[in-house]
């Protein structure tokens, strides 16, 4: 039961996971690249945390933390450098 | 009955992460593609950590670890979304109404 819920929610975001690689590739604007990479980090902690309770181990979670912070840190650079040109003033 | 808990819980959140990527792909404009990423993931992500903390306290002891991914992910999703839009205003991407006059 538990399990094939696991596999059809790994299914769900592994097709989220295209429709935002899709909409990094056609674009149209920098800034909805910038939004379709931070959707793609989201997902990616949904995928790893669905990869801990699959495998049964809580190994993933600082794994999924540090993309959590990294991927702020970075959304928060690309957002600084379109507004100012520059990320540390 | 716990099992059965989690797996609603593990479908509703990665529905919800999917609905957002689904708006993210198909809405017009950017200011409108900025709404299904930042509240319905964000949400989605919320559902399957609370499956996972469920999961994982129920194998032994209380798992909270999760909890802090969730706080963090609350906390700078908006952020993220207001710097979003602030860039998309400054750059004036296109939109499909008009957009608010620039008073800076």
């Amino acid at each position: 039961m538990l399990a094939t819920a696991v596999l059809i929610a790994m299914v769900l975001v592994i097709l989220a996971l295209v429709l935002n690689i899709w909409r990094v590739v056609i674009g149209p604007d920098t800034t909805d690249r910038i939004l379709a990479l931070d959707t793609l980090y989201i997902n990616s902690i949904a995928l790893l945390v669905l990869l801990g309770i699959h495998m049964t181990s809580a190994a993933y979670f600082e794994a999924a933390l540090l993309i959590a912070m990294i991927g702020f840190i970075g959304t928060t650079a690309l957002c600084k450098y379109l507004l100012r040109g520059d990320i540390i003033e | 009955m716990l099992d059965i808990i989690i797996s609603i819980f593990l479908i509703l959140g990665a529905g919800f992460a999917l609905v957002g990527s689904i708006g993210l792909a198909r809405l017009p404009d950017f200011y409108t593609r900025l709404h299904g990423p930042t509240k319905a993931t964000t949400l989605g992500l919320g559902g399957l950590l609370i499956a996972s903390m469920l999961y994982f306290s129920s194998r032994g002891d209380v798992s909270l670890h999760e909890l802090l991914v969730t706080m963090f992910l609350f906390m700078t999703a908006p952020v993220s979304a207001h710097l979003l839009a602030k860039a998309a205003l400054h750059l004036r991407v296109r939109a499909e109404v008009d957009l608010p006059k620039n008073d800076d």
